[in-house]
């Protein structure tokens, strides 16, 4: 589903990603892991388009297709899809008419009609019980005065209604307590199907006992630098990444 | 000739169609004198420093128009709020249009300036009313002096009027360029309600000038909601001078939507009579290409325990002008006011000013009292968020600046304007409304 072949990324002329490969196929959960400052949540912002990055090398190719040169909303539109590490607070939009607006313009981009009220209504309801969501939650503005799980809880229902073929999460985990980290990771998980995937971001192991990934990846200075099963998370939180760092300085 | 000569001149001829005899004659002549004397506001003084008429001055009005009456319905109908029932006054070229008009008399007084100002049974109320709340300023004498027609509603005693009162200016082209002063008295008596629309709309590309006056009573627990709707062609011009005086436990509100227009300014003055008053201005403004929006505002606390809430949004793009001065004047008298003031700006493009000016002055030292004011951009961060959600640019931009009017916004309270004021926005951000806010 997803191929990154040889990507390098730049922000303001300071070279972040340095060379990545990854292969992503349709029904599998990938996690990338790392430290602090290797480049995990650039990959992310890359995968999505984020215009502050420039790709000076490589290509990203969704479903065959290189995707590039794409903008972030024809990216949402093949069905990639970013749950932010720290969402945008948008005073004065409900999350209500902001889910609508953007499940309308993913719909108008494939050439369907608007959803009709009532079923939007019903999968509204659906996708916020999923999560365990107030109503009242999602009358209020996006993302305003919400806390940090309150947030996150939000990006996982987006998804839900988005229903993407590829979810990227980038530190989903982070801010969440282990309740808010159970019904984010149950919602994550009753989402999985053999159609998508999904990509883990994240710095500690624990999000990665609730969603369990096929793939393990370890991120460092822009590179990969180990790929392994689900148990190489665990071998990570026991070590750390500084034996990660010596391996690869003996290799060198 | 200089306008000022041209209109100095155009008062004798003018002084040939009103009676002289009628008291009303000498507020006028006062009136003319004091323009006389001051001539056209200039970039000199404080309050028009950011705002020169220079541009719209040198145009060769006609001050008296021909009476040719040539427009129809379907002509004006899309300016209107046609699909809500509502009283409705029209004037063409400055000129009552009786067959276009929805008058009453019945329960309220919807109907002219010109018979209240001539016909005896009106007098007392004249007496009592006109002109009394008008300052002495420039371009609010020289309508005064040339005060003849408006719009008059009176609304009784705890008099609800059952549907809002429109009032629209139209402007046919039939003269070169056009100079038009409506004149407007707007008295809702103790515990009456009425919603008011008011609407300058030139139909063709010829220069029109308007300043217009508008004194709104408010008696004791009367409310008043008023609509002002600026979204007229890049060749036509407003003056609007608008002068509120409130009783106790009264609310006002006014709403002003500039959405077009070469030079518009509002004048725009709240003087509270009373305890318990509030008072709420709200604008929306969107500008592109050159046009130019002064918001120059005051609310003068005389009393105890009122209120006041200012909040207007501006959002400019290529090389238009705002201006927001907003006042806010606490008496000696007036504790325990709580007056808030806001003015947020965007501005889109590298050629787009805007000026804003709070301007606090408090003698009472038990009162809270706030202002702020932002000059900024679209968040590009939102921007991205609101994209990788499926969102295009154009649409996400769009919905941005949506939500940063819908403050002002979600306070109107015909759902019909909404509407309009909506599309509108959309029309001019070029977007396909997807969503509702």
């Amino acid at each position: 589903m997803l191929k990154i072949k040889n990507l390098h990324a730049s922000v303001d002329g300071e070279k972040i990603l340095k060379g990545i490969d990854l292969e992503i196929n349709a029904g599998e959960v990938h996690a990338i892991m790392g430290p602090n400052g290797s480049g995990k949540s650039t990959l992310a912002s890359v995968i999505a388009g984020n215009e502050d990055f420039e790709v000076t090398e490589g290509d990203i190719l969704f479903e065959k297709a290189n995707i590039s040169e794409l903008s972030p909303e024809e990216r949402a539109h093949k069905g990639i899809f970013l749950s932010f590490q720290y969402p945008i607070e948008i005073p004065g939009v409900s999350v209500t008419n902001f889910i609508k607006t953007s499940i309308n313009q993913v719909r108008k981009s494939r050439g369907q009609k608007d959803m009709p009220a009532n079923e939007m209504l019903k999968k509204i309801r659906e996708k916020s019980a999923l999560l365990d969501m107030d109503r009242k939650f999602l009358s209020r503005s996006l993302n305003e005065g919400f806390s940090g799980g309150e947030k996150k809880r939000n990006e996982i229902f987006q998804m839900a209604m988005l229903e993407p073929k590829l979810a990227i999460l980038d530190e989903t985990d982070s801010g969440l307590d282990i309740d808010a980290l159970r019904i984010v990771s149950d919602g994550v998980n009753r989402l999985r199907n053999k159609g998508n995937a999904t990509l883990v971001i994240t710095h500690y192991q624990r999000l990665l006992d609730y969603v369990i990934p096929d793939v393990v990846h370890v991120l460092m200075d822009g590179k990969i630098v180990k790929t392994g099963g689900k148990e190489l998370a665990k071998e990570l939180e026991e070590r750390g990444y500084d034996w990660l760092k010596e391996e690869r300085a003996e290799m060198t | 000739m200089e306008l000022k000569e041209k209109l100095m001149s155009s008062y004798l001829a003018f002084e040939e169609q009103v009676d002289m005899e009628n008291d009303i004659h000498n507020v006028r002549n006062k009136a003319i004198k004091f323009f006389e004397t001051t001539g056209f506001p200039t970039k000199k003084m404080e309050a028009w420093k950011y705002t020169s008429l220079n541009s719209i001055l040198k145009e060769d009005y006609s001050i008296f128009p021909k009476k040719e009456d040539t427009i129809d319905y379907k002509d004006i109908k899309k300016y209107l709020i046609h699909d809500i029932d509502t009283y409705t006054i029209v004037f063409i070229d400055g000129i009552y249009s009786s067959h276009l008009s929805r008058t009453t008399h019945d329960k309220l007084d919807a109907c002219l300036m010109s018979s209240a100002l001539n016909k005896s049974k009106y007098k007392s109320i004249m007496d009592k009313y006109f002109n009394k709340i008008v300052p002495e300023e420039s371009m609010s004498s020289l309508n005064t002096a040339f005060a003849k027609e408006g719009a008059y509603i009176r609304i009784p005693k705890n008099v609800s009027a059952e549907k809002p009162i429109q009032i629209l200016n139209f402007s046919t082209g039939n003269e070169s360029a056009l100079m038009v002063q409506p004149r407007n008295l707007i008295i809702a008596e103790d515990g009456a309600h009425v919603q008011i629309i008011e609407r300058h709309q030139s139909l063709t590309d010829n220069p029109v000038l308007t300043n217009s006056v508008t004194e709104v009573y408010v008696g004791k627990n009367a409310e008043v909601d008023y609509y002002k709707i600026q979204n007229d062609k890049t060749t036509s011009s407003l003056i609007d001078n608008t002068f509120i005086k409130q009783e106790r436990d009264s609310t006002c509100s006014l709403h002003t939507f500039s959405l077009g227009g070469k030079i518009t300014r509002n004048n725009l003055r709240f003087y509270q009579h009373g305890e318990n008053c509030n008072s709420i201005l709200k604008g929306v403004t969107i500008l592109e290409g050159k046009q130019h929006v002064d918001h120059n505002t005051l609310v003068h606390h005389i009393e105890p325990n009122c209120e006041s809430h200012q909040d207007y949004k501006g959002i400019f793009s290529e090389k238009s002008v705002g201006v927001f001065n907003g006042s806010i004047l606490v008496d000696r008298l007036a504790q325990k006011t709580n007056a808030f003031q806001s003015n947020n700006n965007i501005l889109l493009d590298d050629g787009a000013t805007c000026n804003s000016k709070p301007q606090l002055e408090i003698f009472a030292d038990d009162v809270k009292c706030s202002h702020g004011c932002t000059i900024g951009q679209l968040n590009n961060e939102a921007l991205y968020y609101l994209r990788t959600r499926g969102i295009p640019k154009k649409e996400a931009r769009a919905l941005l600046m949506f939500a940063f009017a819908n403050n002002v916004l979600d306070s109107v309270k015909i759902p019909e304007i909404k509407n309009r004021i909506t599309k509108q926005i959309a029309l001019k951000l070029e977007v396909e409304l997807g969503f509702n806010l």
